[in-house]
């Protein structure tokens, strides 16, 4: 969605720009397809915080803001370091920053924001929305969030998401202003709706299937994975109970005293170490939960599609029928089974001046019929197009992603039996000097 | 090695006329369990389990292994077949003919049916290792090495257990040190000392026990998770191009690190477990020779103040009475002997366990380490992997 072209071409780099001019700078720049709004900016969400206020029936309720910070890239690089732009938002604006995408690029897989409560959760932590944990993992799935959509070669230029990360004051009217929220209605019905298409076109449902298995897949990969993070945790904080009976039995001993007392230290330290290895490990799932909620974007616009397909082979059906209707009343053969066909047939013939007036109504019905039949299959075809650029897109970011995901819990598993040995080795040393 | 020869480290000859004396020298002299093999002549192993199905009943035999230059043996091999049954009868006849003596545990008797199976493969093992141990014990003691019984065990054809009554009556004298019912007296410090340890050490080998079969059931239930963890990656993988190899490679991964994990479970219940329950029973039969020392000194004791209390003092000390105190220094000396070794053993025998369990572990970890780490290459290789596939 380009701007529309009311601002001036304004030259990148002339330093002597005003703040409005050089946000124009940004947006026509943007406005090439391929530039994303990430060459341009940093972004981050540096911090969260607790704040209390009336909701919208005037209740006392507690919440967490985030702030979103940003900083053009350049101005970095001159050396000048300036302090970056900031404000405060909270969870529920960027759901709707994220619905008003769904609803103006339905043919785009729009990134995930992370889960609004904590699921799939082992026994230590907690899932309640406050704990400083999960606000921290917000924190990063936000930020994560943010940088997907000012990667993206078409997201990144939307004029929402600019204002969303520049205009504390007020976004929230501009985002109504736009008026998405009839279409996110209408797109939450047809999401919703159960219709069947004649010719569904082979690779979305091919891509709509993958999605379903890929959520599913995931969803059973997080669940196991967790039941598995809390027996782990309970085997490395029993060892913890050898650390206090090897040093109750140390006192009690001569020379096996010492031996057993360091060892008991070591065992210990192997108890604390599970902390931090599951936490590293949420760090995983979190990656995993991305793709989950990836799965279910995808599966959007697949069903979107679907959509669209059938809303124009809807309107060629209409259109068929109605150029039959036009063929039986020229010809004044009955084709196809007519009530009114048949109640003419009972009743009588209609007269030659009521016949003339059904045709023409039907031709210009048949005319306005067919540029329908053409407008949806541009949209069908621009839909498909624009999609499938996407998908490709997406799958490619999806296995890069989910490869490195990998990779980096190998590393993860290295890094913890290293630490393993570690310990083991020096408890053999203490128990070697028994 | 004769005993009349012997001299001290210090160099003065020994003194052999009393036996409590000499057995004691013969302990302070092999104290070392660590014996070379010059000094030791007797070499016992318990192997090959066979199962043996008669119509009566079904039971395991362990084949009894004997070696030794000892004339107190008429050949210098042996190959015996006994069953648990023997070891038994073996070490009642041991705790009836050397009271004085703490003689090592058996593995436990009774098994619930049902719960456990006799006859399974891990439970035979871990009964047959117990039995070597047990043997083993034995024949590196000083003194039940020569006792009889134990001679007959490894070398009878048919180990005729009725031969025990004939020479119980031969060793009279000794059933009277287990008579009781005289009032228990002070214990002597050293041995107050020992009662107050066990008594000590007691509940922690119960609190290890327990942590070490709360460690495997823990282990066993992430196993479980693991066993499933692991397929979904496989499962997952069927349904994906590029990412089919990477995530078949850590559904392999994961099932190389649950195997290493089964293996180290199992080898925590078979060789660990077993060794501190033996302990258990060890200290048990620790507690009771003390009891019975305590008999026999309470015996010495009463029948002296018995003594003391006549007024004619002219007559010397009756003999039994005498008896009585060579009895209390006999036992205390050899009761003192065993514990020094006891405790010795059981530096070594809990310094062995340990360091085993840190090193099941490390090598658990090793298995893991190996495997996460061949997983990484695969997981890299991107261009080159798909080019091959294809």
């Amino acid at each position: 969605m380009a701007d529309s072209g009311s601002e001036d071409i304004a030259v990148i780099g002339n330093t002597d720009l005003t703040p409005s001019e050089s946000e124009n700078n940004l947006k026509n720049t943007m406005a090439e397809k391929g530039t994303s709004l990430l060459k341009m900016m940093e972004i981050s969400v540096a911090e969260a915080e607790k704040r209390t206020g009336k909701n919208a029936v005037n209740m006392q309720e507690t919440y967490t803001v985030y702030l979103i910070e940003t900083r053009p890239v350049d101005a970095a690089s001159e050396g000048t370091n300036p302090v970056p732009d900031s404000l405060w938002r909270r969870y529920s604006e960027f759901e709707l920053l994220r619905n008003y995408l769904l609803v103006t690029y339905p043919f785009l897989v729009v990134p995930p924001l992370p889960e609004k409560r904590a699921e799939f959760v082992w026994h230590k932590l907690s899932a309640d929305n406050m704990d400083p944990d999960f606000v921290e993992r917000r924190r990063v799935g936000l930020e994560n969030f943010l940088l997907r959509v000012a990667s993206h070669p078409d997201l990144s230029s939307d004029k929402i998401f600019y204002s969303f990360l520049t205009e504390e004051n007020g976004w929230k009217e501009t985002v109504f202003e736009t008026g998405f929220q009839a279409k996110a209605d209408s797109r939450l019905k047809a999401l919703n709706a159960t219709f069947r298409v004649k010719n569904p076109d082979k690779r979305f449902a091919e891509m709509k299937h993958y999605g379903d298995e890929l959520q599913s897949v995931i969803s059973q990969l997080l669940r196991v994975r967790a039941r598995a993070a809390d027996r782990l945790y309970g085997v490395y904080k029993v060892h913890g109970n050898y650390g206090r009976v090897f040093s109750e039995w140390s006192a009690i001993e001569k020379e096996m005293g010492d031996g057993l007392q360091s060892a008991g230290h070591h065992m210990d330290a192997y108890a604390a170490s599970v902390d931090d290895i599951l936490e590293e490990e949420e760090h995983y799932a979190d990656q995993l939960k991305e793709y989950l909620f990836y799965a279910d974007a995808l599966r959007a616009v697949c069903r979107k599609h679907e959509l669209t397909q059938y809303e124009l082979e809807m309107a060629a059906q209409d259109l068929t029928s109605k150029k039959q209707q036009r063929e039986e009343l020229a010809t004044g053969m009955i084709r196809t089974f007519s009530l009114k066909g048949m109640t003419s047939k009972l009743f009588g013939q209609e007269t030659p001046e009521q016949r003339e007036a059904k045709l023409k109504m039907l031709e210009t019905q048949i005319e306005e019929g067919e540029e329908l039949v053409k407008e949806r299959n541009a949209e069908c075809e621009e839909f498909v197009k624009s999609a499938w650029v996407d998908i490709e897109r997406f799958k490619e970011q999806k296995d890069h992603d989910l490869r490195e995901a990998l990779i980096s819990y190998a590393i993860m598993q290295i890094s913890m039996c290293k630490k393993g040995i570690q310990v083991w080795n020096n408890a053999k040393e203490c128990f070697s000097k028994m | 090695m004769l005993l009349k020869d012997l001299i001290l480290p210090n160099g003065t000859p020994v003194d052999t006329s009393s036996p409590a004396s000499s057995s004691s020298l013969l302990n302070r002299l092999q104290l070392d369990d660590d014996l070379d093999g010059e000094t030791r002549d007797l070499f016992v192993t318990v192997d090959d389990p066979k199962k043996h199905v008669s119509t009566m009943e079904t039971y395991i035999t362990y084949r009894v292994c004997t070696k030794t230059s000892r004339t107190e043996f008429d050949l210098p091999e042996y190959l015996v077949r006994r069953r648990y049954q023997d070891f038994d009868w073996l070490r009642n006849k041991l705790e009836e003919s050397q009271p004085t003596h703490l003689i090592p545990p058996l593995p436990e008797k009774f098994v619930m049916k049902g719960v456990v199976d006799r006859f399974s493969e891990e439970f035979v093992e871990t009964r047959r290792k117990a039995l070597d141990k047990f043997l083993k014990r034995v024949a590196d003691h000083p003194v039940l090495s020569f006792n009889e019984h134990f001679n007959a065990f490894l070398s009878a054809k048919d180990l005729n257990k009725r031969q025990g009554l004939a020479l119980l009556t031969k060793m009279g004298e000794s059933v009277k040190f287990v008579t009781g019912g005289y009032k228990p007296r002070a214990r002597p410090a050293e041995f107050a000392a020992m009662g107050d340890y066990l008594d000590l050490f007691t509940p922690k080998l119960g609190t290890i026990d327990r942590i070490a079969q709360r460690i495997i059931k823990e282990q066993s239930e992430f196993l479980m998770e693991l066993r499933e963890y692991g397929p979904v990656y496989s499962s997952w993988s069927s349904f994906e191009e590029d990412l089919h190899d990477p995530l078949e490679g850590v559904s392999g991964c994961v099932s190389n690190c649950s195997s290493a994990l089964e293996e180290l479970t199992e080898d925590m219940s078979e060789d660990f477990l077993p060794v501190l329950r033996e302990y258990v029973l060890y200290i048990e039969s620790m507690k009771n020779v003390l009891k019975k020392r305590d008999q026999v000194q309470a015996e010495y004791e009463t029948k002296l103040e018995a003594v003391v209390f006549r007024e004619d003092k002219k007559t010397p000390v009756p003999t039994d009475v005498e008896k009585c105190q060579d009895r209390v220094e006999c036992f205390n000396a050899d009761l003192k002997a065993d514990w020094d070794r006891w405790e010795n053993n059981k530096r070594q025998d809990f310094r062995h366990l340990l360091t085993g369990m840190a090193d099941k572990n490390i090598q658990y970890y090793e298995k893991c380490l190996a495997a996460w780490e061949s997983l990484i290459p695969l997981l890299q290789d991107k261009q080159e992997a798909e080019g091959e596939t294809s």
